[in-house]
């Protein structure tokens, strides 16, 4: 497969504004890839790339960063990112089988987006809600003792929202 | 300073009692209080004395005495010193750190400018998870009001002691909350651990003397520069003098934290402060010290909670993690639950850990599956002991645990997996299955209505039948059937 060869054909001033900001320059690499996923969602390679000459440092760098990390994604992800908490707490009330009742639902495996970009399914650790065990989250909000019977009415809240943004 | 069934809060003295966002409210209950008394009644070494006589440990996993990486680093020659603070949290199912840093954000800042004076440090780092966004935003408020009040920053008080804290964000690796990757991290790079010595004590962030300690570990400091070290020992036990907060969780009636003095027994946590187990079930095991500890059986619930003892049960304390285990739970799943966990989170430095951990996890998937063989146990172990005693760091030095714990107090379990191809606890989803029994389903349609995958069938008032292909062994048409139509066998 060729590989497609990225340049840097953007500006991108809020990541300038935010390298600026930064009273240590040291160890700016982490803070400026927060920014960007911050900014753009995910990281592009174009984005890593522009990173990469801001702090004079190789790509490859960037890139070992980015890839390290579980919280930067290389890729885009879906309007809702569906995260099923896979802490000890919660696995110990059954979350493995929500997240597999969800794989079901959405038929995609975790990690993957449905095909009409509307979902990211993912596994989380511990979003300190352990009491509320088993838990999932749909962006900020979260869904606390769910079992597998509630997959389905959880989705379609969503499918629902999305639909009424469609019309 | 009690409150409830043998708990003692210190380290969430103020949690859920002051309002986080206002140092007033901080103030108001003698914050700062230590931070002053440190700066004008107290010298330095003064100071570091006080912290090691009043025995206090890292409640970061390893217990290391607190006093000590104090003097190492105060001793350190070095223009520029730093103090870390560990609030990475890692462990997948514990929350202590968080609520502190929600609860009562300026104690660990307090600390943080204690340890600042006492070592010769004027830059504080708190290294906190980028998914803990209300302890960032709480820590972000704190640092401001400190800094207004002249708490924190330039000629604190007008001692001529200045202190500065920064935040850095985490983003989502567990073997950052190791100390060295952790300083790796802050430098920029990938979090990758490397050798000790050199301790971060003598050589740490930017190679420069660094004091890294636990959020909790800081939750105490203050309240033993003011209260003086003697008061600090009344809690606890000689060896870990003090109190530990856990997480508790799992099949316990009353989850969420407690803090208790070290010395308590385990009973006491899970019977009385838990309220026993839920559903009237059958305790099995209590699992401390998350992925790298171990699973406690119910003869050792009388062992008082200290670092050492813990040790010796092969488990560890760890952060504070504490889950407990019904009948329902496979020790064989739990192994590996954990090792998924840490084979996930491996960094991949090091051969033992990265090659290791994935070949213990395809041992454990095939005893789980039904295809556990007669040497499987002898090779767990075996190649468990050997990636601890080659792996690089904490991560693969204890990855084992969970492992070679249970197969000492639960060998059972592993037999009936291995041998007759059974789960006891009816767990592992590959041998275990549901089946409607025809003269007892009265075809009420409630397990059908419920099948998250829709494999059930059966016309109302009729047998239903589960089209076992796609099954997905979720277990809720178990449950839901009110007629005991339904085994799982
Ligand atoms: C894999 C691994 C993960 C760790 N995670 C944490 C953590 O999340 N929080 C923490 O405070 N210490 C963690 N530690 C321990 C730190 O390396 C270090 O010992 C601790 O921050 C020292 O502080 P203390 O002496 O106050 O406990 C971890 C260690 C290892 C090996
Ligand atoms: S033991 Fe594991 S986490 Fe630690 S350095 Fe080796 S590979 Fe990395
Ligand atoms: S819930 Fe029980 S009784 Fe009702 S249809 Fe299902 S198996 Fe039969
Ligand atoms: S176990 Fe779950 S998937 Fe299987 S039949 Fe019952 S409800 Fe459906
Ligand atoms: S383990 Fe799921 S919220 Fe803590």
């Amino acid at each position: 497969m060729a590989q497609e060869i990225v340049e840097v054909t953007e500006s991108y001033p809020a990541l300038d504004a935010f390298y600026d900001s930064l009273p240590d320059k040291n160890g700016a690499l982490i803070p400026m890839l927060h920014k960007a996923q911050e900014e753009y969602g995910y990281l592009p390679q174009e984005v890593q790339l522009y990173v990469a000459l801001k702090l004079g440092i190789p790509a490859s760098k960037v890139y070992g960063v980015a890839t390290f990390y579980s919280l930067f994604n290389l890729e885009r992800k879906g309007q809702y990112r569906i995260n099923v908490c896979l802490g000890t707490a919660c696995y110990v009330r059954g979350s493995e089988a929500i997240l597999e009742a969800l794989e079901n639902e959405l038929k995609i495996k975790r990690t993957e987006t449905t095909g009409d970009g509307l979902f990211t399914l993912s596994s989380i650790r511990c979003v300190g809600a352990c009491g509320l065990a088993p838990v999932v989250m749909v962006g900020d909000k979260v869904y606390g003792r769910v079992t597998p019977d509630d997959v389905r009415g959880i989705v379609d809240e969503y499918l629902g929202k999305a639909g009424e943004h469609n019309d | 300073m009690s409150s409830g069934t043998g708990q003692v809060r210190i380290a969430l003295r103020n949690c859920g009692v002051i309002d986080p966002e206002s140092i007033k409210d901080y103030i108001a209950t003698d914050g700062y209080d230590a931070l002053a008394k440190a700066l004008f009644d107290m010298s330095p070494d003064e100071v570091v004395e006080t912290v090691k006589k009043s025995g206090l440990r890292g409640r970061g996993g390893a217990g290391f005495p607190t006093g000590i990486k104090w003097e190492t680093a105060r001793r350190s020659e070095s223009d520029i010193k730093y103090v870390l603070c560990n609030a990475d949290e890692g462990d997948p199912g514990a929350f202590m750190d968080r609520s502190v840093l929600e609860g009562d954000p300026h104690c660990v800042l307090e600390a943080m400018a204690i340890c600042g004076y006492a070592i010769g440090a004027s830059q504080g780092i708190i290294y906190v998870r980028a998914e803990y966004p209300l302890a960032v935003k709480r820590l972000q408020i704190a640092i401001e009001q400190a800094t207004d009040m002249g708490l924190l920053g330039d000629n604190i008080l007008g001692s001529g002691f200045s202190f500065n804290v920064r935040l850095y964000f985490g983003a989502g690796a567990f073997v950052c909350g190791e100390e060295t990757s952790l300083m790796n991290s802050v430098q920029g790079g990938r979090g990758e651990p490397r050798l000790k010595p050199p301790f971060p004590a003598v050589k740490g962030l930017w190679d420069k003397p660094t004091n890294i300690n636990n959020v909790e570990t800081y939750a105490n400091v203050a309240q033993i520069i003011r209260n003086g070290w003697e008061w600090f020992r009344q809690f606890g036990t000689e060896k870990s003098p003090g109190t530990k907060v856990f997480a508790l969780a799992g099949k316990v009636n009353n989850v969420g934290l407690v803090e208790v003095p070290m010395g308590t027994p385990l009973r006491v946590i899970i019977e009385d402060i838990g309220g026993g187990i839920r559903n009237n079930k059958k305790f099995k095991a209590a699992q401390t010290g998350g992925p790298s500890g171990g699973c406690i059986p119910a003869e050792h619930l009388d062992t008082p909670i200290e670092y050492e003892s813990l040790i010796s049960l092969g488990s560890m304390m760890g952060s504070g993690g504490m889950i407990v285990l019904d009948e329902d739970d496979c020790m064989v799943g739990i192994s590996k639950f954990y090792l998924t966990f840490t084979a996930e989170e491996s960094c991949g430095k090091c051969t033992p850990c990265r090659i290791g951990n994935v070949r213990l996890l395809e041992i454990l998937d095939r005893i789980t599956e039904g295809k556990g063989e007669e040497k499987d146990m002898d090779d767990l172990e075996n190649l468990g002991n050997t990636i601890k005693d080659t792996a690089l760091c904490g991560l693969g030095q204890s990855s084992p645990n969970p492992i070679i714990s249970t197969l000492r107090y639960f060998s059972d379990e592993y037999k009936e997996h291995i041998y007759h191809k059974r789960c006891p606890a009816g767990s592992c989803s590959k041998l275990i299955g549901y089946k409607i029994l025809p003269d007892k389903c009265t075809g009420c349609t409630v397990c059908a209505r419920n099948c998250p995958v829709s494999c059930i069938s059966g016309e109302r008032k009729k047998v239903h039948v589960i089209d076992q292909e796609r099954c997905i062994k979720c277990g809720v048409c178990f449950s839901k059937c009110r007629f005991k139509a339904i085994v799982r066998g």
